[in-house]
């Protein structure tokens, strides 16, 4: 197995990759598996499924990174195949279900109102590291229509850029920006309640994103 | 300095792209008033800033279990047909 090289760019990798030297893919993929895995549960809600979407993205993914131009970060290339691979899966095994919601939602994108006024201190952060927290959080997230799950998983799980969430998605950043802030604020009241008392107490939460 | 009011429901509406800074400086320094003065508005932007950071985070989606090894198995058998 050829010795990787600390400095190794992704550019690189690719150029590897290209130049007839695959192993070089497995370091280039390494940091994004969860990227990947994130994009295909937050759009097929269950891990297997989720999993074998992701290999199959991964295969093609490497099947046709001779075509990547290096117009997009390879990042969001990745992310766009594998959201394209879970929404055929998705569309093969629930076609009917599944554009009806389609078009159900599609009125969908109106104001949304704060429902409550709770004041919700900041959660700490080694509460993540408890089941119920995190367990919230996913159910949080599951409970999204789809076109609100797909833009929290891009911009604020993924960090996507408001130019590339829209490049995935196929539609206007305005359009990014009206479904995450009603997604965003969907999110805060589904889970409110469960501040209360029982995960607001403690010093401050202090991950900060870089925006 | 005087900076014209702006009313909650105007402020709801912006909260995200405040959060996300997408938005013109007027309106942010309005908005910054607002939220000296407005608790309710306060509480939603803490708690919409507290769910965009823990989305954020990264350990609500960890990959299952064995996740890479059958990953990088299956690259390794279309490697070596």
């Amino acid at each position: 197995m050829a010795q990787p090289q600390l400095e190794s760019t992704e550019a690189e990798l690719i150029r590897r990759v290209c130049g007839g030297e695959p192993q070089a893919f497995e370091e280039l993929l390494r940091p994004y598996e969860r990227l990947v895995y994130a994009t295909a549960i937050s759009i097929l809600r269950n891990p297997a499924d989720a999993e074998e979407v992701a290999q199959e993205a991964v295969l093609k993914a490497f099947s046709k990174l001779s075509s990547f131009r290096g117009e997009s970060r390879f990042s969001t290339w990745l992310v766009q195949i594998t959201y394209n691979e879970a929404k055929m899966k998705l569309r093969k095994e629930r076609q009917h279900l599944y554009e009806s919601i389609d078009r159900a939602q599609q009125d969908q994108e109106g104001e949304y109102w704060p429902r409550d006024f709770a004041d919700w201190r900041p959660i700490p952060s080694e509460l993540l590291e408890t089941e119920e927290l995190r367990e919230a959080l996913q159910n949080g997230i599951n409970s999204l229509s789809p076109m609100y799950r797909e833009i929290v998983i891009l911009r604020d799980v993924q960090s996507l850029s408001l130019k590339d969430t829209a490049a995935v998605l196929g539609i206007p950043e305005g359009s990014v920006k009206t479904r995450l802030h009603r997604a965003r604020l969907q999110l805060r009241d589904f889970l409110a309640p469960g501040v209360d008392g029982s995960w607001s107490s403690g010093q401050n939460y202090r991950k900060v994103r870089a925006w | 300095m005087s900076t014209i009011e702006i009313s909650c429901v105007e402020v709801w509406r912006e909260i995200s792209n405040y959060l996300d800074g997408e938005i013109s400086v007027e309106l942010r320094d309005r908005m910054r008033t607002h939220f000296e003065v407005c608790e309710h508005c306060t509480a939603v932007l803490d708690g919409t800033r507290n769910v965009v950071q823990l989305v954020g985070d990264g350990r609500i989606f960890r990959t299952p279990d064995g996740f890479s090894e059958r990953l990088y198995k299956k690259i390794r058998e279309r490697l070596s047909p």
